[in-house]
């Protein structure tokens, strides 16, 4: 497997500059001869497929939700990072640059989070001239707030729903295009295969979710944003309809996948409440900037938080960490709520959850003040638990959030297949073994916005690309593929739903591949899954038909993906022998109980190889070496 | 507890639909009522069943994917909340509930509570943007916005594209929505240049929908989860009305002078 990253020789600061002019380029007129497949209308699809199309290619965008403004970048509350030092207190392009590497705990690639961090003012720029709503001072200019994994107020935010109104400003200039006739949007259409002629990404095979009708669709290029795999878990913050399947199908094609143990654990998420739980709702991390994370010092204090005295409560972030205290990145923060709530001084109905707490905040700034920065997460917290955040601490759990892994990519977004780029939470390119908060907005739109429109020309302007047709074999031979797939769901007469294997799948993985894994756990799990995975293809029942529109189809086809990735994340997990960011083995950790690397022989990407059915999967690697930023222990003490 | 659900079963746009009877048992209060559906789906599928559709993602208020018309009120009884973030606390043991899709002309049936929206993105693309191409912007601090601005067009912004406001209305008006697009940006001071063609083209094409007129029931602004003011519609009319007079100003090309 070719792991060739495709970084620009020569210093850091000017790599993207050097390499954006030396990319050969395609002529405007060339422009529209050229047909582009874009996968997902999230922040990265979307600003993608509009920034392809007012260059002047021809685009179409798909997406399963029924309209592109739905993608679950919606999701995303707090903000979005940029080295814009409007705030005066030392931010820099380097500066953003070093606290990612650091924050992702030595695992992402310099150049690529370089760059990120070098366009990540431009993202402001455009999302403001598109008329997002950031938030604002009095003075009339744009308003920060930090972050967790930062000491600079760096994060531009618009309410709590930040991610809805830079996906809306996406998706509007994505409509502009629609109407222009530069793109055609094909909404409640899903990828199920992705189809290579001669070798080289060439087009896709698509089930229109409304009549069943599954079609190829051929171009010169395809782009997958297609998310993140973090429902592998079953309950997680993502969206219901998220998956693996377009980015695990690419991979059964040849696309090497990176990482695929480094999952996201987000601290601050309302907790489980029952059997019948469905998924789980963040609270945005931003809350931790007012809010302070406390148990009571006693296992077993049953006192309503109210009546426990100060003396009586262990606010541990703040003990463990004086430096960063509360706004600890992510991964340190999740560890820090299990191991409290393992020596048994966690809150509410089963002992799993933290207090966030808000009253020196409502103190210091009036219930006024704190409904201003957070109304909306505190309705929202209310709505779902029935309980008056302003009253009494909110309770809160880590819960499955982001996936750092996704498919291999090298500096031009480009997978181990040639002509398939992966953007945003789809590749694993920029954070690392842990993403900074307020940081996946920036990648999806730097991703879509200001590296795509660069990087693809490049490749287009460069390689020969026959003809081809969808009506030729290789097409044909897809669509009898996810045919053949779809009967044999339909046909099983079974006696499990996939919604319940989908639940035993993440219990096991939750258990053994979450916030901490050991190597026999790991073990256990990469052998059971296997299993798990007979078990759904002979007792799954899925009800109705393939022709038209059928729910229960769509989501067994997307568990049946997730069975056979979960296996692969344990056995990256197992494999990758250290501690690092949001990989947490339990073998390897310091004196004080902090994740221990180990960058003698683990500084580097892990990418997998598929080789076909019934055989092991071959693990690559792509070195890594830091240049710019010391390899260094994190301390956020 | 037990509650009766009677839902819409329909099988496509093309056939008839009828309220089926469906009664759930053993339901927790705790459960959102999404997930209540989930279970009642689970059994269906058990019993041999076809479960009921119904359009969902996020499962956090935000996406604008559900929505169903519960007991006679878009989203259900709870002001302010999506259908997805209801829950079961709101209904006692034994309560008869019933499931309706959204019904308006421009909002076909597709399948059960599942309705085409899709008018409602092309009311967007008809005008719902700033035609800032990548690349082309200034500074983000170089147009100061007056805070009270800014927050107002935050308010309209707000806006999850659901479709209850529609639902809600007896003349199936997709005012609330419209006017909220056109406020947020027409609040903002990058919205300007584009301001009177934006509402044109957005009122045009929301008539060519299919969409009605109104004639200030309100319902909209009571059911819509995101609370959208009822001003936004005063602002849609009042800018769609200087894009009239502003016509007499076009140059025979059709650009606005």
């Amino acid at each position: 497997m070719d792991l060739k990253a495709n970084v620009p020789s020569g210093p850091i600061d000017t790599a993207w500059s050097r390499h954006k002019f030396e990319m050969k380029l395609v002529s405007p007129a060339n422009k529209r001869k050229y047909n582009l497949i874009v996968v997902g209308s999230g922040l990265a699809g979307a600003s993608a497929a509009a920034s392809l199309a007012e260059l002047g290619y021809e685009v179409r965008c798909f997406c399963y939700q029924d309209s592109p403004r739905r993608a679950h970048s919606i999701g995303a509350q707090g903000g979005i990072n940029a080295a814009k030092n409007y705030a005066n207190d030392g931010d820099s392009v380097f500066r953003l640059f070093y606290d990612t590497v650091k924050g992702g705990d030595f695992r992402a690639r310099e150049a690529n989070v370089y760059r990120l961090a070098e366009v990540s003012g431009n993202i402001i720029d455009q999302c403001v001239a598109q008329g997002v709503p950031f938030a604002r001072e009095y003075s009339g200019y744009l308003a920060n707030r930090s972050f967790g994994g930062a000491q600079v107020s760096r994060t531009f935010y618009a309410r709590g729903q930040t991610g809805q109104q830079l996906l809306l400003g996406a998706y509007q200039a994505l409509s502009r295009q629609i109407a222009a006739g530069k793109v055609t949007m094909y909404p409640r259409t899903e990828m199920l295969d992705l189809v290579l002629v001669d070798g080289k990404a060439r087009g896709i095979v698509t089930r229109d979710l409304v009549s069943g009708k599954v079609e190829s669709h051929a171009g010169d290029a395809v782009i997958l944003a297609t998310g993140g795999y973090g429902n592998v878990f079953f309950l997680s913050t993502n969206a219901k309809g998220s998956n693996v399947t377009a980015i695990w199908r690419a991979h059964k094609l040849g696309a090497g996948f990176a990482n695929p143990c480094f999952t996201q654990i987000h601290p601050t998420c309302i907790p489980v409440s029952g059997d019948y739980q469905s998924k789980l709702t963040l609270m945005s991390e931003s809350l931790r900037n007012d809010g302070r994370v406390w148990v009571p010092t006693k296992a077993g204090d049953n006192r309503k938080p109210r009546d426990i005295a100060e003396g009586d409560r262990d606010y541990y972030l703040e003990r463990r960490y004086p430096a960063f205290g509360n706004l600890v990145p992510r991964d340190v923060a999740s560890r820090a709520a299990k191991a409290v709530c393992d020596e048994g001084k966690g809150v509410g109905p089963g002992g799993r959850s933290v207090y966030l707490d808000f009253a020196d905040a409502i103190k210091r700034l009036g219930e006024g003040g704190v409904r201003e920065r957070y109304g909306n997460l505190f309705d929202m917290y209310e709505r779902i638990t029935a309980e008056d955040p302003y009253k009494g601490p909110m309770r809160i759990y880590p819960a499955v959030h982001y996936a750092m892994g996704g498919l291999w990519v090298d500096y031009n977004l480009m997978s181990t297949i040639p002509g398939l780029f992966v953007l945003g939470e789809a590749n694993f390119s920029d954070h690392g073994a842990n993403r900074l908060g307020a940081s996946a907005l920036m990648q999806g739109l730097a991703d879509g916005y200001f590296v795509i429109p660069y990087t693809i020309g490049g490749y287009l302007a460069s390689t020969k690309l026959a003809k081809v047709d969808r009506e030729g074999q290789d097409f044909k031979r897809a669509e009898v593929e996810v045919n053949e797939r779809t009967k044999r769901l339909l046909g099983n007469k079974g006696k499990r739903t996939a919604m319940s294997l989908h639940r035993e799948l993440g219990k096991l993985l939750w258990e053994n591949c979450g916030m901490a894994r050991n190597a026999a756990g790991l073990r256990a799990t990469a052998a059971r899954i296997p299993e798990l995975r007979e078990e759904f293809w002979s007792q799954v029942i899925v009800p109705g038909s393939g022709s038209d529109l059928n729910q229960a189809l769509e989501y067994a086809g997307r568990v049946a993906d997730f069975m056979e990735f979960g296996e692969i994340m344990c056995l990256d997990a197992l494999e990758r022998s250290e501690s690092c960011g949001c990989h947490y083995r339990e073998e390897f950790q310091t004196e004080e109980g902090e994740a221990k690397r180990n960058d003698a022989e683990f500084a580097h990407v892990a990418v997998w190889e598929y080789r076909g059915p019934g055989q092991a999967e071959r693990r690559h690697t792509e070195p890594l070496t830091f240049e710019n930023v010391h390899l260094a222990q994190r301390s956020y003490k | 507890m037990n509650v009766v659900l009677m839902v819409w079963r329909q099988e496509n746009r093309d056939t008839a639909g009828r309220l089926q009877r469906i009664e759930a048992k053993d339901i927790s209060s705790e459960m959102s009522f999404l997930e209540m559906l989930d279970v009642v789906n689970e059994r269906l599928i058990l019993a041999g069943e076809r479960p009921i559709a119904f359009d969902h993602d996020c499962r956090e208020g935000i996406c604008g994917s559900c929505g169903v018309v519960i007991n006679g009120t878009a989203h259900g009884p709870r002001r302010g909340t999506t259908t997805c973030q209801l829950h079961m606390r709101e209904f006692h043991d034994g309560q008869t509930i019933v499931i309706e899709p959204y019904r308006a002309k421009p909002f076909p049936v597709l399948r059960d509570l599942v309705v085409d929206r899709s008018a409602l993105d092309r009311i967007t693309a008809a005008g719902g943007f700033v035609s800032a191409s990548t690349g082309s912007a200034p500074d983000g601090n170089a147009i100061p916005v007056a805070k009270p601005k800014a927050e107002a067009a935050m308010d309209a912004a707000a806006c999850i594209g659901c479709g209850a406001c529609v639902a809600a209305c007896p003349n199936a008006a997709a005012m609330l929505f419209v006017g909220a697009k056109i406020s947020h940006l027409g609040l903002l001071p990058q919205g300007q240049p584009e301001r009177w063609m934006r509402a044109e083209a957005m009122v045009a094409a929301m008539d060519r929908e299919g969409f009605g007129p109104c004639t200030n029931v309100t319902e909209c602004a009571a059911v819509c989860p995101k609370e959208i003011n009822l001003s936004v519609i005063a602002r849609m009319n009042r800018d769609r009305m200087a894009a009239v007079f502003l016509v007499a100003r076009r140059s025979p090309r059709g650009d606005t002078a």
